[in-house]
């Protein structure tokens, strides 16, 4: 470098500095590269992603009407209808995985963070826990078929709840433990230098202190079940007429009704399947806003 | 914790004798916890039996060859795994060489470049994208993507190549529909990009910014910073969080059933329709009987012990850094 500085003083000595300054070119062009690079991947980034939001609105707002949320889904290649049942049993499948996932995730996050800490089972739980976390839906409605759909003798909203269940506990485990985590020691100290039991320490005290990010992860787990569609194929199928109350048989929801209908060859079907897509993508994208702006009113993070 | 744990200690000791209630709900509470913890470890152990178990008569019946052949013949009952894996592998690939590079962009961008006011709009957003439904994004393939790819890329790309050796059968269409195994990897590298950027923005975060600032101390550019400073210390973990993203686009359904074209053939082109274990079984699972659903659980067998393998590697990856 010094060379190189020397010897373009030597050369142009009164003119004006370069507009590198004193930094040698290449190490000047590596760099205007790099920042480039990194801005411009990050606009083609924003403009993927904002293009396919956008077409979601205008095509989901095309499809929306009234009638979407009273009428059941139309038979093939007719007029009007529709998803009014695909919209109620979505939100039942969602209701049943988020119902049986959020006591049992939320016992097994304790467990972690409270009982098992350290030891040898925590560990390996904490580990499974983790690949549960990003293993393929897929699966887990093959799984959910094996375990309840062959048994019963028939898809079941009971078996969609319970694939819902399957993806939702990781997430609900992972968020749990980590929110416990944050709760200072001395907390527990306190409560247990007054008597209590671990059970009310943990109860009164840990949860307590933790509640906002325990329901942010709730929240999150939510989201994450709500736009399944994959372990839903093999479980919880869809139809296109409202569902028996007990759930057997194929239980109408939106992810699968947007698969078949968005593929099929009907130009009504296809409208359906849009707004359906508009509806499932804002409520998410709602429930993950207001999970953040709970975790970050939350003064434990 | 070491109070606490001493804490504990005492009590498991002599508690019986001070409380006032009997201590039969501490003991339940106890025990719920534990088995919620176990019953996650039981899923796990249930997925792999059930695949296993499932597969069984498909893997008996064709033995290796089930995944070195190419045939899925439905009336015939051969079925081979070939093509699937070949399909899985190559769109996961393609994924990863475009979305690698745009994520550490990403990533790197948020970190280093990024005025503060703009920081927490973008990471907002790319962690909301993560949560939008894969089926989403397949849609937009299909309907929106596929045919501006066929038209403004795989038609004149076919064109120049034609005739070519190697280049003229790796990106020739027969067919220019827009849809094929090329299409399907670059819907899946959109899909991972927010994950991994996300995930590599973090590991970035979490580095000490007094290396950074020692770094631009004694003069160093920001490329100099990310090369020399950045890549050596975060490098293991960053590619951890590569593998956590090849695990998610081997694994990940619908965006790909609905851009990969699900044809059951061998194809030297990237612009011609294939298919992936994860399609494949999306497609077939609710009409096949008897052999054919032993051999798509098969199929989920083999992409559960890849995308096993790539999470646990990933996670070695992963913490071993977060302890060093």
């Amino acid at each position: 470098m010094d060379t190189a500085l020397q010897h373009r003083s030597v050369t142009e000595p009164t003119a004006a500095p370069a507009p590198w300054g004193r930094v040698r070119r290449s190490r000047h062009l590596a760099d205007r590269a790099l920042k480039i690079i990194c801005t411009l991947f990050t606009i083609l980034g924003a403009f993927v992603l904002g293009w396919i939001l956008l077409m979601l609105l205008i095509e989901g707002i095309g499809g929306l009407s009234p009638a979407v949320f009273t009428e059941t889904t139309p038979g093939p290649g007719s007029q009007g209808g529709g998803i009014a049942n695909a919209i109620v049993g979505s939100l039942i499948l969602t209701f049943l995985g988020i119902v049986v996932a959020t006591p049992v995730g939320v016992l097994a996050g304790t467990y972690l963070a409270e009982y098992g800490k350290t030891s040898k089972l925590a560990e390996v739980i904490r580990f499974v826990n983790d690949i549960l976390l990003a293993a393929p839906s897929i699966l887990i409605g093959l799984f959910v078929y094996m375990l309840m759909v062959q048994p019963m003798g028939g898809y079941s909203g009971w078996a969609g709840g319970v694939a819902l269940a399957i993806i939702a506990v990781p997430v609900i485990v992972r968020t749990t433990e980590d929110m416990l985590r944050l709760v200072p020691g001395s907390l527990r100290e306190a409560g247990a230098a007054l008597g209590a039991p671990m059970s009310t320490v943990i109860i009164k005290i840990s949860w307590k202190a933790a509640r906002a990010g325990m329901v942010t992860g709730v929240l999150l787990a939510t989201a994450r079940i709500a736009g399944e569609t994959a372990p839903l194929l093999f479980t919880a199928l869809n139809n296109n007429f409202w569902f028996n109350p007990n759930l057997m048989g194929g239980v109408a929801n939106l992810p699968v009704m947007i698969y078949q209908f968005a593929l099929s060859p009907y130009e009504n079907w296809r409208e359906l399947a849009w707004a359906g897509a508009l509806i499932i993508t804002m409520s998410i994208l709602a429930l993950s806003v207001v999970a953040r702006l709970l975790l970050r009113k939350d003064k434990v993070r | 914790m070491v109070a606490l744990s001493q804490e504990r200690l005492v009590s498991s000791t002599d508690a019986p004798v001070r409380r006032f209630s009997p201590p039969t709900f501490d003991r339940i509470f106890r025990f719920a916890s534990l088995a919620s913890a176990l019953l996650v470890l039981i899923v796990l152990l249930g997925i792999i039996g059930s695949m296993i178990y499932g597969g069984w008569p498909a893997f008996s019946e064709f033995g290796l060859s089930f995944i070195t052949s190419s045939v899925w013949n439905v009336n015939e009952d051969q079925y081979g795994a070939w093509v699937a894996i070949v399909g899985t592998l190559t769109t996961a690939l393609i994924a990863l060489v475009i979305g690698v590079p745009l994520s550490l962009g990403i990533a790197i961008f948020l970190t280093q470049l990024c005025p503060p006011w703009l920081k927490r709009p973008v990471a907002t957003t790319i962690e909301l994208l993560a949560a939008v439904p894969s089926i989403i994004y397949g849609m937009w393939g299909l309907f929106v993507f596929a045919p501006l790819f066929a038209k403004y890329v795989q038609i004149p790309v076919s064109n120049i190549v034609e005739g070519m050796p190697i280049i003229g059968t790796i990106l020739y269409a027969r067919t220019p529909s827009g849809v094929g195994i090329l299409t399907a990897g670059i819907i899946l590298a959109i899909m991972i990009i927010p994950f991994i950027a996300s995930i590599a923005r973090d590991i970035l975060d979490q580095i000490p910014s007094v290396l950074r600032e020692s770094a631009y101390g004694i003069g160093c550019t920001t490329w100099e910073v990310v090369r020399n400073v950045l890549v050596p210390q975060a490098g293991v973990s960053i590619i951890g969080a590569i593998m956590l993203g090849l695990g998610r686009a081997l694994g990940e359904t619908m965006a790909v059933t609905f851009v990969v074209g699900n044809a059951n053939r061998l194809s030297g082109s990237l612009f011609d329709p294939g298919s992936t274990i994860a399609s494949r079984i999306a497609n077939e699972f609710n009409e096949a009987i008897g052999l054919q659903l032993n051999a798509l659980m098969a199929l989920g067998c083999i992409l559960f012990l890849v995308t096993f393998t790539v999470l646990v590697l990933a996670r070695l990856l992963v913490s071993r850094v977060k302890v060093g």
